[in-house]
């Protein structure tokens, strides 16, 4: 492989933990809540994914016990926020340090250890074409059902029964309630799948996309997966584009060391941080915009009382 | 569910205090099972927790030395989170005053000036405060979300601390460490007894207390923030600036986490280094909120998790227990808090469907 | 099933809420082919009865009968499975979405068929609305056509309307009206809640009257006059206003808008286009309308809560001064007043004392010192207001929250009067207050007049506005009509304002053309 082929092929792969986790915490947010324990629900899955890959060398048995221990923390979280009503910030955030802490402690006999790495799937004929092939059609399974997914999800959201009971129910909790959807039920759902695709997203992070466990090791993804789904203006497209474009600067440290350029790794390990930062900036900038985009009673409680 | 919640009339007064209570106990349990799962002794383990802490005057001081960062930015983090502006991004000022407040002492490796200890004070709490006027800036300026940019802000202050360490301020007698030169003691603050840590600087946190106290109980200013949390259209109305409320919150908060981090340095630590803030700016997250955002409350809570802070590195040792498990204690508390103080606002009521088809009963 | 048996038939309701018994023992009999009123005024419990049979809150005892079956109904859903549906007051559509969409939320089937569906019965009542524009683009008549067509698709035996004129111009109140009667006619029982005794009189079968939660009869309103009704409905005698002492008024304007022209930065937002306004010291002008035509824009204008950097020096001026520029606390200095339309997180904080709540804009009163605030005087000053205004509360400490909307919209206009203003604006003065409050909050704002205060208000009440004003416009889509003498024109003109014509247009655009 070239290093071009290399940088676009890792480029996609890298978007993988963004996008999942991104597109888990975009329906929460359909809904109407926001949850900012994506960093935490990410480590635990992380650890506990390693874990179960570590010991039974089956992946996909990683990825469901993953994909299960996410939901399990989103559902405490649900708990608090949407049974207790408890503040949706504050609530994301203790979810978050409770999940960070289980990491730790879950993965403290497994530091530094390792797994073997697996392959991607050859799509025949396909990944034989010159640049295109390698970056395209010889990745993970992961990677395409997740570019797959954001599909299924643009489309329910956009398209569907369900998707429209999501939107209403995160635009506007009272009239949704009163035409009689289940907006508790909803709510805990979209929570609950967030917490399914950033299960996921951890177990990608720790058993497939760098196969070792390191404390501390999603260091901020499950944050920018936050920020991305303010950037795709609650899209999922541009959601998808945000997260390739998180992918490549997170790889922005491999091709400077190996084009042996001289900036300090301190700056390049920031420039995902620093990009979030601009272009949080930019978008936000058009307040009509995000108005329009945003589900209008996000963040807010609802105590299933009939309004006003 | 066979309940449901249903809005107070009144606050209950009674839960306000009851609410940190419970959320002490119920974590103490959640912990202890998850304690009893991984095998390890409850018993020991809590007693390393809430009774070693005060066993001996060395370890009571040492407690306090905890208590005074917690307190100091967690007074500041509370005005904040009531004027509704989630700074949570401490940790990165914290980072970034200790830095500042560094300069001097590397910089005048060999000064023994008196204005070496002022002069630190003075950028520890203007570096915090830089810090935190970019997420400002940003909040008022861009609307940028501030909860992403102070975090965003903190991890960048990190790399910009291992920056340093690793090049142009690393000690060159260090053996390669990633940390600077010790102070000089002119750059530090006097031990309050000899043979412990605890020093001088805990006076700041405490008259920090009181001035937050005047103003957010008594003065018009605190007023304004507040009014501005719970009802912004109201704020707007009666013509107080909701820019300015972003620039106060976030310029207090950076001044606090900046002294703190100044008084790591020229205090316990002695010198800049890569855990210089001991994870103090999340934890004063949790104090903040665990003293329900009052400067009162707070020093009970800051109290409470230097206790716990101090009890985790005892049970490090009696009883193998990793420093995540203080972690898992502190998120447990924080969630069990949150959830438990919405009966403040809020009562059980029991749902009584069946009473519709009991009255009807004689009837068909 | 025998003629008479009534299509729904409620025994004995209660509902009790921690402070107040909202309903208490109702017992109401709904015949189909009949359209039935629930009349009462503010916090008589009609709103509360009607979210019980729609299933949207469940009683504490009594029961429900359906066709002589008793039923539960546990939620809006179940309600629209036996043929209930309901218009609300504030609709509950969704801004974001298109009218198909919103239909499609609660009527199962291909969007492509509903949208035709939706043309058929528009055709059919008289009830057009496009399928597939965007619900934020609707005007309120337009709106609450979409909710009616939402419950006609389906199986609708029984249709509930909560106040659905008080959102309308009189013009398209007539047309609501043939509506209804040809559904009547079609074999729908329709419950049918206002405060507005007139209208019941033309246009119900049958009426029954709460008050304070009880019924108070259940009358025939074709043949009760209007004053037996106000009588059954408020228990007493209403005190009349005293109108009027032509006093002079005030040569300067106290408030005079220039050319004001805003685009609106919110995209669900009305932009306003070259509004004029003066008013003087000594008169009452009103701003009649149908909500969201601009009027919240207008508002948060003239109060300094927005500032619109674009705008001339000149183009607001308070008490002859350009304000253009000034905040809400720099306006209050110069001597005017607001009383917002929403009480509740704007006039007033929830969760706050009435105490701090009047610190919220008299601070500048003296009830600061060096920043600190004078917590004795504050207390006697809300005090003082509490008395003065008659507002039922618990003190200075009970907090906001916890008043009525009549006793609080009172607290707040005591407070904003204690700040002896030159100028008061008071956007919907008696919005959701008892009929007690509301004469004497009238009342009061035609003394202030008396004593030579500039007063504006926007209201959308018409009976309001002829009753107090002495002068009108009308705004519409953010235009704003020229001013009219209160006395020279009749709530019809008015009306045709609102729909975006003016009275003997035809000939003014014979001439422009």
């Amino acid at each position: 492989m070239s290093t071009l082929e290399f940088f676009l092929a890792g480029t996609f792969s890298a978007a993988t933990i963004f996008l999942l986790a991104a597109l888990g915490e975009l329906v929460a947010e359909k809904s109407g809540v926001l949850n900012l324990s994506v960093e935490g629900m990410m480590a635990v899955s992380a650890a506990i994914g390693f874990l179960v890959t570590y010991e039974t060398g089956n992946h996909l048995l990683g990825f469901a016990v993953a994909g299960v221990a996410g939901v399990l923390i989103s559902l405490v979280f649900a708990l608090t926020t949407i049974t207790f009503l408890a503040n949706q910030v504050a609530s994301g955030l203790a979810v978050g340090i409770l999940g960070l802490g289980l990491s730790a402690l879950i993965g403290r006999d497994y530091e530094s250890l390792t797994i073997p790495s697996t392959d991607g799937i050859q799509i025949p004929v396909l990944s034989e074409i010159p640049l295109i092939g390698p970056v395209l059609f010889q990745q993970n399974l992961v990677v395409y059902m997740t570019f797959l997914l954001a599909i299924i999800i643009g489309y329910t959201l956009k398209h569907t029964r369900l998707g429209l009971a999501i939107r209403s129910t995160g635009e506007n909790p009272h009239a949704a309630q009163a035409l009689g959807f289940p907006v508790f039920l909803i709510r805990y759902g979209c929570v609950a799948f967030g917490g399914l695709l950033a299960g996921f997203a951890g177990a990608y992070a720790s058993t497939i996309y760098t196969p070792l466990w390191a404390d501390g090791m999603i260091a901020g993804r499950g944050w920018i997966a936050v920020a991305l789904v303010v950037f795709g203006t609650w899209k999922t497209g541009r959601i998808a584009f945000g997260a390739l474009l998180f992918g490549m600067v997170s790889l922005g440290e491999l091709i400077a060391q190996s084009m042996g350029a001289s900036i300090p790794s301190q700056l390049l390990s920031s420039l995902p941080y620093i990009v979030t930062i601009v272009v949080l900036a930019i978008i936000s900038t058009d307040k009509a915009r995000m108005r329009l985009h945003s589900p209008f009673s996000l963040g807010e409680t609802f105590d299933g009382t009939e309004g006003r | 569910m066979p309940f449901k919640l249903q809005r107070r009339e009144h606050a209950s007064r009674l839960m306000l205090i009851a609410a940190p209570l419970s959320a002490v106990v119920l974590s103490t349990i959640v912990c202890s099972g998850l304690l009893f799962i991984l095998n390890k002794p409850v018993g020991q383990t809590l007693y390393s927790f809430f009774i070693a802490p005060f066993e001996n005057f060395y370890s009571i001081t040492e407690v306090f030395l905890k208590f005074g960062p917690l307190l100091l930015i967690a007074q500041a983090l509370a005005v904040g989170f009531r004027a509704k502006v989630w700074n949570i991004g401490a940790e990165g000022q914290m980072i970034v005053g200790a830095i500042a407040a560094s300069s001097v002492p590397v910089y005048f490796v060999d000064s023994t000036s008196d204005w070496l200890l002022p002069a630190m004070i003075i950028l520890g709490a203007l570096g915090g405060m830089a810090w935190a006027a970019i997420a400002a800036f940003l909040k008022t300026r861009f609307n940028a979300n501030e909860i992403l940019v102070t975090l965003m802000l903190t991890s960048i202050a990190l790399q910009l601390l291992y920056y340093l360490l690793l090049g142009p301020w690393k000690d060159p007698m260090g053996f390669n460490f990633p940390q600077t030169v010790m102070f000089q003691n002119e750059a530090l603050f006097e031990p309050l007894f000899s043979g412990v840590r605890l020093n001088t600087s805990i006076a700041i946190p405490i008259i920090f207390t009181i001035v937050i106290w005047l103003f957010m109980e008594r003065h018009f200013g605190g007023f304004k923030l507040v009014v501005g949390g719970l009802a912004p259209q109201a704020a707007t109305y009666a013509g107080f600036s909701a820019k300015k409320a972003v620039w106060v919150s976030l310029l207090l908060a950076g001044f606090a986490a900046g002294l703190a981090g100044m008084s790591e340095v020229a205090g316990p630590i002695g010198q800049l280094q890569r855990s210089v803030t001991s994870g103090y700016g999340y934890s004063a997250i949790i104090v903040a909120y665990l003293g329900a955002l009052n400067p009162l409350g707070i020093v009970f809570a800051a109290f409470f998790l230097a206790v716990l802070q101090i009890g985790g590195d005892v049970a490090l040792v009696s009883a193998n227990l990793p420093i995540s498990a203080v972690h898992v204690f502190q998120g447990l508390l924080l969630i069990f808090y949150l959830a438990v103080y919405t009966l403040v606002h809020y009562q059980f009521k029991p749902i009584r469907s069946a009473s519709l088809s009991a009255t009807s009963d004689h009837v068909t | 099933m025998s003629a008479n048996l009534p299509l729904l038939s409620l025994k004995n309701i209660t509902k009790r809420y921690p402070s107040v018994v909202a309903n208490d023992n109702i017992c109401l009999d709904v015949h189909a082919n009949s359209i039935h009123a629930v009349l009462g005024e503010n916090g008589a419990g009609k709103s509360t009865l009607m979210k019980l049979v729609y299933g949207l809150i469940q009683g504490d005892s009594g029961e429900m009968l359906w066709q002589g079956q008793r039923v539960q109904l546990r939620n809006p859903a179940a309600a629209r499975k036996l043929g209930i549906g309901m218009v609300f007051q504030h609709f509950s559509l969704f801004e974001t979405l298109s009218v198909v969409e919103n239909i499609s939320l609660t009527i199962p089937g291909p969007r492509h068929d509903l949208s035709q569906k939706i043309r058929e019965i528009g055709e059919r009542f008289q009830l057009t609305v496009n399928p597939d524009a965007s619900v934020h683009s609707l005007s309120v008549g337009e709106r609450q056509r979409v909710e009616i067509i939402r419950c006609l698709l389906q199986d609708l035996k029984l249709l509930i309307l909560d106040e659905p004129t008080s959102v309308l111009p009189p013009q398209h109140i007539s047309a609501l009206f043939k509506a209804l009667r040809k559904l009547r006619d079609s074999g729908v029982a329709i419950l049918f809640i206002s405060h507005k005794l007139e209208e019941i009189r033309e246009l119900c079968d049958t009426a029954t009257v709460l008050r304070g939660g009880k019924v108070a009869g259940t009358i025939d309103p074709t043949i009760t006059s209007t004053q037996e009704l106000a009588t059954l409905m408020i228990g007493h005698e209403v005190a009349s206003i005293q109108s009027r002492s032509d006093k002079p008024k005030s040569e300067q304007a106290l408030l005079q808008l220039e050319s004001v022209s805003v685009a609106s930065d919110d995209p669900f937002g009305t932009s306003l286009r070259d509004i004029n306004i003066q008013v003087h010291g000594g008169e009452i002008v009103g701003i009649a309308g149908v909500s969201g035509n601009g009027q919240a824009e207008l508002s948060r204008l003239i109060s300094g809560e927005q500032i619109d950097r674009n705008l001339a020096t000149n183009a607001i001026r308070m008490m002859g001064q350009p304000v253009t520029y000034l905040g809400a606390a720099q306006r209050r200095a110069l001597g005017f007043a607001f009383v917002p339309e929403e009480r509740l997180g704007r006039g007033a904080v929830p969760l706050m004392s009435l105490a701090q709540n009047t610190l919220l804009t008299t601070f500048d009163k003296g009830l600061l010192k060096g920043g600190f605030i004078q917590r004795k005087k504050l207390q006697s000053q809300t005090d003082e207001c509490i008395q003065e205004f008659d507002v039922r509360c618990g003190g200075v400490n009970a907090v906001a929250g916890s008043l009525s909307g009549g006793n609080l919209q009172k607290f707040i206009i005591g407070r904003e009067l204690m700040l002896s203003p030159k100028l008061l604006f008071v956007a919907q003065p008696t919005w959701g207050v008892d009929i007690g409050a509301a004469t004497a909050i009238r009342q009061r704002l035609l003394n202030l007049r008396d004593s030579g205060i500039a007063v504006l208000i926007v209201s959308e009440e018409l009976e309001e506005l002829f009753e107090i004003t002495d002068r009108l416009h009308v705004i519409n889509s953010g235009n704003l009509s020229p001013s009219l003498n209160t006395a020279d024109v009749t709530p019809n003109d008015i009306g045709e304002y609102m729909i975006g014509q003016s009275p003997g247009s035809k000939q003014e655009t014979r001439h422009a053309v």
